[in-house]
């Protein structure tokens, strides 16, 4: 059953070893939510809604979620799951970054930014725009929100927002309980919080 | 479309912010904090906080400190000043800081940048170099810009790039205070070669100068102290100035 009223919501983030959870948690604890930081199998299982966060390298954090049976464990979650920036890309098949096979659950591989004109990593605010889910209630139409990161995953059928750097690409994606995004709602101001808080609050996230 | 970053830098000593700030709306004088969370508000786009101080408390004071901005403050901010270990690192990034910004220890021992790029990613090693010009040279300053080196400053961006650095945090000595823009020429020549994003520093005046250094000199961001601590520019007002020029800026 929902536990939708405010603050009896259990939301577990998983830890791994690529932080940083605590700009996760502090970011929660501002929309009144105490969330639980866990590894373990059952108390993953068991929340309302699982956050799997992320900044560092695709091929040492998979090998960190493998050493733990967490790659196994976290495709067959049944709960709201929130994948961000590297937690987004390690939930795809495949990433360029360290030829690394990763947990399959969107069918998109991530792949570099090309060498070229742009700044890589991409470093800054940008633009989300087309969002098409409720985990952009109250959103508009376009809202700039924090990314870091060099590697990106194409548009594509998943697709629930979009952004562009030299081109169109995911800003973030959704596949029945699996939502990603590939920046960071944790720093990404006002906007960034609200996202948070449709994922955690919303009852329309099935729709 | 990526937007230019305006970021205003703290300098903070034994857990307070050290020039003297004009917000006649803050209640602590000095409270790094409270500052912190009153430029978010006024859509800054990012933090530095350089911590000056040497004591041995140093450390644990400053880690405090940093929970404490990152439990109030909802957008990125970068600690820096006498990081030195990878245990230096980790400490502040388990603590909430989102980059680390290193200088003088990265030059003393360039594979610092590859150990923390390896185990923490490149996406939050900023190298900060202090530059001043020789002659007709730019060069690497050391120990906040009191020793000289032979080390050409776009040899050290470079070198430290192809080592793992996410990011440039370059300062012109030469401008740094004067308040007369930002160094072009030099900043220009960095962001130029090297594939990361530069953010340029010192000598910011006025509100044209931060229009130049995005368009002539290419940087991705500009950082500036005392202009906005007393309220010579106002953060709003600035962007709306270079909105105006056609800058990618996020209102």
């Amino acid at each position: 059953m929902e536990r939708a009223k405010r603050g009896q919501m259990k939301v577990v983030v998983v830890k791994y070893n690529a932080g940083n959870i605590r700009s996760v948690l502090f970011a929660l604890e501002r929309i009144g939510i105490k969330a639980h930081v866990s590894n373990v199998d059952t108390e993953i299982r068991s929340a309302d809604r699982v956050i799997f966060p992320g900044v560092g390298e695709a091929d040492s954090a998979m090998r960190y979620l493998k050493e733990r049976k967490l790659d196994l464990l976290i495709p067959t979650l049944t709960q709201p799951v929130l994948g961000i920036c590297l937690g987004m890309q390690l939930m795809c098949r495949y990433s360029d970054e360290g030829g690394t096979p990763c947990l399959g659950i969107f069918d998109e591989d991530v792949k570099a930014f090309p060498i070229g004109d742009l700044k890589v990593p991409q470093i800054g605010w940008n633009e989300i725009a087309q969002l098409r889910s409720p985990l952009f209630e109250a959103l508009p139409e376009r809202a700039y929100m924090y990314f870091v990161h060099g590697y990106y995953v194409d548009v594509s059928g998943y697709s629930i927002a979009r952004t562009n750097y030299g081109f169109d690409y995911s800003a973030a994606l959704r596949k029945d309980n699996f939502f990603a995004v590939q920046f960071h709602p944790e720093r990404s101001g006002g906007w960034g919080e609200q996202i948070l808080k449709n994922f955690i609050y919303s009852k329309n996230l099935n729709s | 479309m990526l937007t230019k970053r305006i970021i205003p830098c703290l300098d903070i000593k034994d857990g307070k912010t050290v020039k003297g700030v004009n917000f006649e709306n803050i209640k602590a004088v000095g409270d790094p904090v409270e500052l912190a969370s009153l430029y978010a508000q006024m859509n800054a786009d990012e933090l530095v906080f350089l911590d000056i101080s040497a004591s041995n408390e140093k450390r644990k004071t400053l880690s405090d400190l940093v929970k404490q901005i990152a439990r109030v403050i909802n957008i990125p901010f970068t600690v820096g000043g006498g990081i030195s270990s990878i245990d230096d690192v980790r400490m502040l990034l388990d603590s909430g800081a989102d980059k680390i910004s290193i200088n003088t220890a990265a030059v003393r021992n360039p594979r610092l940048i590859s150990e923390i790029a390896g185990q923490f990613g490149s996406q939050c090693v900023v190298l900060a170099i202090d530059s001043k010009r020789i002659g007709q040279e730019d060069h690497v300053f050391l120990n906040g810009g009191r020793i000289a080196t032979d080390i050409k400053t776009i040899n050290w961006a470079r070198e430290a790039v192809s080592l793992g650095a996410g990011e440039i945090l370059l300062t012109s000595m030469d401008h740094d205070g004067t308040k007369e823009g930002f160094a072009i020429e030099i900043t220009r020549a960095v962001s130029e070669a090297v594939q990361v994003p530069v953010i340029a520093s010192g000598g910011a005046g006025k509100m044209e100068d931060f229009a130049e250094v995005f368009i002539q000199a290419k940087a991705d961001a500009a950082l500036a102290a005392s202009i906005f601590h007393y309220k010579e520019i106002d953060i709003n007002d600035l962007k709306r100035y270079l909105k105006q020029q056609d800058i990618p800026i996020r209102i």
